[in-house]
């Protein structure tokens, strides 16, 4: 039985009520007597941190990344441990990244062959992003301490005005860019070796350049922004309605998902809304801006499947309810990490 | 002005219409006003039906005078405690366990199979009766298949064993047969059910004919019904339509897979590997009928007659602690919600489950927990 929470569990690093709840405990609870920099620090729990210096804003953030298989279709960690760290600091509102850093950990025995395909398409991704690498550090562990390779990014950013995710307001409006469930759905087909017909690939990306189409068409109305990975677009959502003190209406038939991801989901059991993105953004517009922004999101490459997913209310703070053109439901947050139906 | 048939869109085969689903909706209004009574109660019987309504948020659009309750219908939660201590004590025995998954962490009196397996016991997940033939004949050792499930997983068992088991299989079986627990809860007093949704699946094998009896005995209606979203709607207009009207009647709205009949070859394997005895269901009776249990010509497959199984010791006289307050067996009885129960979200979720019902994905109160809970939205949309 996995009695109580006096040890890690995975359940602890899968995005979700759980991890928050180590998080407030362990590290937030530490940092009590410390004080806190001014602007937005660890105790907002959001994307990054923003410390304002002179007349601008210094944006950081940091990500660990594993995943199993390495490689998998649409991606590979190189790919993945820049976008997750560029995506952190663009939906931060920092779009143009000064410089990344590149910590690598490898296990005695990984393939060199590997390594460096990881390391080819990490730095093609930090091209892509403009986002340049500047300094790294690089450690072997003995076999089976460490489970292949982890790979660490800490990126630094500067921007006039720092986007909270706990900047929503009601009557604002939530936009996607894009479909949702690709890359969860993608790895778990791989990991479990799961033999689903149809094209299920990552959609991992930087959208750097995607959100700054979006705040330079929105301005100041893009209120609140937050990239879904881990706990997916449910996750998400959960994090901003109860930092920004709204309850958010989702209507889930316009929540663009691949007919390929619905379809395996549909199988396995899983809720596409819980499978993690690596390439897309959720926006909290205010009304005036809505058209201008989904406008800007569409005509960018990254942004096509842009869409209007729901609205925020002055009810029920902190709650999301699901419309799902039949009826209505709370929609849950996640705990852990989503697993495929047993039978 | 005709009323628009709520039930068209049905009979056109499309499933997934959410303006039909309104109209469907109306009509359910319409008839629980027309039928005068609050609350009207209608009950299903199984964990499909019940993840259908919880996923589309079905139950937030009913009026408030139904009440559409889940019944006993999640076939890993009636399996009896006594039942997974004998899978327990086989495994203790040494012997490979093969099992449907969500049965690893039914909590028995003492301990589930995968507390036995945490202990070094050898328990195998297998996702079909097939499953465990393969894993016996791989295995040079006893492997008994603990099989579990209502109508439909029973034929794929009686199947395994017409076709002839490996010498190292048998099988303990905690199959159940779903129709004598209807009677039993239709005879309930203080339930108050005017009327059954029976599953669609089961009914392919039983054939809808089976609820016959069952509704001129207890003059209640019965509709067998799908699984999408449409087909429950429409299963619970009909239902209504029948209660308004006082008909005893059985009607299937589920007619693309479901003949009066059924599928006489699976019934007919069913019935020469099987005989209904009385067994326990957990939480909820004794029902006369309602376990399957091997002929005497499979006496020879048969766990409980291979093996001297003992799960006396497994029985703790000590407190039940937590499980004392669980809420299971009324739930599964209809008697209550997962919400009544003070465990549900707290100290009993899907991660650290006390009940069976919060294990099985089939279990009111995994499903509940899932999808959100009640769905008491108030003037949220």
């Amino acid at each position: 039985m996995s009695g109580g929470d006096d040890r890690i569990g995975l359940k602890h690093g899968a995005g979700g009520r759980a991890m928050r709840a180590l998080v407030e405990q362990v590290f937030l609870r530490a940092l009590g007597g410390t004080a806190a920099p001014e602007g937005i620090g660890l105790s907002a729990m959001d994307d990054g941190a923003a410390i304002p210096v002179g007349d601008r804003w210094l944006v950081l953030t940091t990500d660990s990344h594993v995943v199993k298989p390495v490689f998998f279709p649409g991606g590979d960690i190189g790919r993945l441990a820049v976008s997750g760290t560029v995506n952190d600091l663009a939906v931060m509102g920092a779009t143009e990244v000064t410089a990344l850093t590149c910590a690598v950990i490898v296990e005695e025995g990984f393939p060199r062959a590997d390594l460096e395909r990881v390391y080819a398409s990490l730095c093609a991704a930090s091209d892509e992003a403009g986002a340049p690498i500047v300094t790294g550090d690089t450690k072997v562990m003995g076999r089976g301490e460490i489970d292949g390779l982890v790979l660490n990014t800490a990126g630094v950013a500067f921007c006039s005005r720092p986007v909270p995710d706990a900047g929503l307001a009601p009557g604002d409006v939530l936009v996607v860019t894009g479909t949702i469930g690709d890359h969860g759905m993608a790895v778990m087909a791989a990991r479990h070796a799961l033999s689903l017909e149809g094209d299920l690939r990552s959609d991992v990306a930087p959208i750097n350049g995607l959100i700054r189409t979006a705040l330079g068409a929105g301005g100041d109305a893009v209120a609140a922004m937050k990239d879904p990975t881990r706990g997916g677009l449910s996750s998400a959502l959960h994090e901003m309605a109860a930092k920004s003190r709204v309850g958010i209406v989702v209507d889930e038939r316009t929540v663009p998902v691949r007919p390929e991801v619905r379809a395996a989901a549909d199988l396995l059991g899983i809720d596409p809304l819980v499978m993690a993105c690596e390439g897309k953004a959720i926006l909290g517009v205010r009304p005036r801006a809505v058209e201008a922004v989904l406008a800007a999101l569409r005509a960018h490459p990254l942004g096509r499947g842009a869409a209007r997913i729901g609205r925020c209310t002055d009810r029920h703070a902190g709650t999301v309810v699901l419309d799902t053109g039949y009826g209505r439901r709370i929609l849950a947050e996640p705990e852990g990490e989503p697993l495929p139906r047993i039978c | 002005m005709a009323t628009p048939d709520p039930l068209a869109a049905f009979r056109e085969m499309k499933f997934r219409d959410p303006a039909r689903a309104q109209a469907m909706i109306d009509a359910l209004g319409r008839l629980t006003a027309a039928i005068g009574r609050s609350p009207v109660s209608l009950m299903h019987v199984c964990g499909s039906h019940e993840q259908a309504i919880a996923k589309y948020g079905l139950r937030a659009m009913f009026p408030a005078a139904l009440r559409v309750i889940m019944g006993p219908g999640c076939p890993v939660c009636v399996t009896d405690t006594r039942e997974v201590d004998e899978g327990v004590a086989l495994a203790r025995q040494g012997v490979h366990i093969a099992t449907y998954g969500d049965m690893l962490r039914v909590p028995g009196t003492v301990m589930s199979l995968a507390d036995a397996q945490a202990e070094g016991a050898r328990v195998h997940v297998v996702y079909s009766a097939g499953q465990a033939v393969e894993l016996a004949r791989r295995l040079d050792a006893p492997v008994a298949f603990f099989a579990t499930g209502f109508e439909t997983t029973a034929v794929a068992t009686a199947a395994i064993v017409l076709n002839g088991l490996p010498a190292n299989l048998s099988i303990l079986s905690a199959h159940k047969f779903i129709p004598p627990a209807m009677d039993m809860i239709a005879a309930t007093p203080g339930l108050a059910v005017e009327g059954f949704l029976a599953a669609g699946h089961a009914a392919t094998i039983t054939g809808w004919g089976v609820f016959e009896s069952f509704a001129a005995r207890h003059r209640m209606p019965v509709v067998v019904a799908g699984f999408e979203p449409l087909d429950i709607l429409a299963g619970l207009v009909k239902l209504l339509e029948l209660v308004r009207d006082g008909t005893p009647a059985v009607a299937n709205m589920y007619p693309r897979c479901v003949t009066r009949a059924g599928n006489l070859r699976a019934q007919e394997a069913l019935w020469t590997v099987f005989e209904p005895v009385s067994g326990r269901w957990r939480g909820i009776a004794d029902i006369p009928g309602g376990n399957l249990a091997f002929r005497d010509t499979f006496a020879g497959v048969d766990a409980r007659r291979r093996f001297a199984l003992d799960a006396a010791p497994l029985a703790s006289p000590a407190s039940p602690g937590l499980a004392a307050a669980c809420l299971c067996g009324s739930i599964m009885a209809g008697i209550s919600s997962p919400t009544d129960c003070p465990l549900f979200g707290g100290a009993c979720t899907p991660e650290s489950p006390v009940g069976a019902c919060m294990v099985s994905s089939e279990g009111t109160c995994k499903i509940w927990h899932q999808y959100g809970g009640y769905p008491d939205l108030g003037d949220m949309a």
